[in-house]
């Protein structure tokens, strides 16, 4: 059990108690995830993307800490209305922590993962349109690095522990 | 972040009722007994207990007296075979390392469980730096200790096992008389060291009947002031101390006696003996009614622990699946219910309780546990606001997860 203290900022108690975005898009045009149940952190994004390819609509489903949750939040807001094209380059995790105004430095990786997801459903929404625009680039960013570092450290953790595997 | 938690708690304002049921981390301490700590803070006897004055003298007899009701109250044969430490931590560091350095020449072997306490998981890990090599016995899923296993791990190279009578985070009550039976068998100069904070002042404890060589009490446990515990050392047993300093009245434990907690620890342990069985009939009557009442109001939950009398009658510990542990706990405490999980979501180690783990639980289960402890000043009144307030939390939290969660 964890025993960091954990003085979460006001933005961040707003966005846990009020989460802006949530909950499944049916008509969303694009879905990703990122994390997994085991690592208590699980992130599903839902965007709606226009011809024009501007994100239209976001949202969001967590399983995770106060932290997990407003990121995810801040992350659907922050990307709403934008071109794939900026979402990918302007919403960083960093910029994500300013956001909510800071977070405990072991929360840092809650706003990698978001960060991770968003960039996941961009690179699908290519895939699955069977084309790539020249500033998506091949391998893979930071945030999607550790998304997939995380989920991988999980499984890992599991099998050394002998857990049950996740359904 | 100091003004990050101004904000946190002016979120609080407004909260009609308070129940407070992380008494595994911390307790708020009774009245009586910190009307029986405060003189001993400037009144009398605020002497050093090795001086030779009136202040000191004073001081040395309500330590000797603090020592021989303990020593009492764990059946211990003499007021000796206690050391008072700052805590459980200490008194366990105290009889894992003390006890393996004294006695090293016997072995360089220790045995321990599975889902033993943090701090006697640390100094055996501390202690392979000492060239000490530890076997951790495995648990079932209600968490009892494996006895074949514990069996089979123990031989003429074994200096000391250690199991907590009680756990912790569930409750399971161990064969304690069973396993050290076992050891003695297979290796009588093997000591048994039993961390007995979950079980003192719950259940019928008695160090002599057990057999037991060192046993950890903790004050904090049992409602007393935080700060001060006890380690009880059967005469004859060699162990070492572990700090270096001016040696008091306790030759196992340097530095100055701290008389108030010493006294508070003592008075909080009269407290939980003098009603024993009409306090842990309290206990367990408000801990069912806690935990049938969570059952009755929400579904997909385990409950993780033995049901019945080998669990102690103050925990429950109930994993609520698709709900994660610590974003539960500030949605709780926003409604005046305070309680701790066994998630691991503020690690990026993502390891969660190891007990859970060691039950067999799947990470999930153990990342939306709640673990909650009732004593004998709880009402029913505060298990209904607890049963009022917390299925519309775990629905809150549920609705977040969405079908992201599993299970």
């Amino acid at each position: 059990m964890s025993r960091v203290p954990l003085p979460y900022t006001q933005k961040v108690l707003d966005l846990f108690r009020n989460p802006k975005n949530l909950g499944k898009m049916e008509d969303a045009t694009v879905v990703a995830v990122s994390g997994n149940p085991a690592c208590g952190d699980m992130i599903t994004f839902y965007l709606k993307i226009s011809d024009q390819e501007i994100i239209e609509k976001a949202s969001f489903e967590s399983y995770g800490c106060a932290a997990n949750i407003a990121t995810a939040s801040i992350v659907t807001e922050m990307v709403k209305g934008l071109s794939l094209e900026s979402a990918w380059e302007d919403v960083t995790w960093k910029k994500v922590t300013e956001e909510v105004g800071g977070l405990p430095s072991v929360k840092f990786h809650c706003g990698v993962l978001a960060v991770g997801a968003v960039k996941r459903a961009i690179r699908k929404y290519y895939e699955q349109r069977g084309s790539a625009p020249s500033w998506l680039p091949k391998e893979l960013t930071f945030e999607e690095k550790q998304a997939l570092e995380e989920e991988e450290l999980a499984k890992t953790l599991a099998k050394r522990l002998h857990v049950a595997e996740e359904k | 972040m100091v003004e990050n938690v101004k904000e946190l708690l002016k979120a609080h304002e407004g909260i009609t009722h308070e129940v407070y049921l992380d008494n595994e981390n911390s307790t708020a301490v009774p009245k009586d007994v910190v009307d029986a700590m405060l003189p001993y803070y400037n009144q009398r006897a605020y002497g050093n207990p090795t001086l030779t004055h009136k202040p000191g003298w004073e001081a040395f007899e309500v330590i000797m007296k603090s020592a021989q009701k303990i020593s009492k109250f764990l059946g211990a044969k003499i007021l000796e075979e206690i050391t008072f430490t700052p805590g459980e931590t200490e008194a366990n560091n105290l009889a894992l390392m003390g006890a393996a350095f004294a006695n090293k020449h016997k072995g360089k072997k220790i045995v321990i469980s599975e889902i033993e306490p943090i701090n006697v998981l640390h100094v055996t890990e501390l202690l392979q730096k000492f060239g000490f090599t530890t076997t951790k016995i495995p648990v079932d899923r209600e968490g009892f200790l494996n006895l074949e296993k514990l069996k089979e791990a123990v031989d003429k190279e074994t200096v000391l096992a250690s199991i907590a009578t009680a756990n912790n985070e569930i409750g399971t009550i161990q064969p304690v008389k069973e396993a050290i039976d076992i050891v003695k068998d297979k290796n009588p100069d093997a000591l048994f060291h039993t961390d007995a904070s979950d079980a003192y002042g719950r259940i019928p404890l008695n160090v002599q009947d057990l057999k037991v060589d060192l046993a950890t009490v903790s004050s904090y446990k049992i409602l007393g002031p935080r700060g001060i515990g006890a380690l009880y050392v059967k005469e004859g047993v060699n162990v070492d101390k572990i700090l270096e300093g001016q040696i008091g009245t306790q030759k196992l434990w340097p530095g100055v006696e701290n008389t108030p907690l010493i006294v508070g620890f003592t008075k909080a342990s009269e407290l939980a003996f003098q009603d024993f069985a009409a306090n842990v009939k309290r206990m367990s009557m408000l801990r069912d009614k806690l935990a049938d009442g969570i059952f009755a109001e929400l579904s997909d939950l385990r409950f993780n622990g033995p049901k019945g009398d080998k669990r102690v009658p103050d925990n429950a510990n109930i994993s609520i699946l698709r709900c994660e542990g610590e974003a539960l706990t500030i949605e709780l405490s926003l409604k005046g219910v305070y309680v701790s999980s066994g998630s691991a979501c503020s690690r990026r180690l993502l390891q969660p309780s190891h007990v859970l783990v060691a039950i067999g639980r799947r990470f999930s289960e153990a990342h939306g546990s709640i673990l909650m402890k009732t004593t004998r000043y709880h009402t029913e009144e505060d298990i209904t606001y607890v049963l009022n307030v917390l299925p519309s939390a775990v629905n809150r939290i549920r609705g977040i997860v969405g079908s992201t969660g599993v299970d």
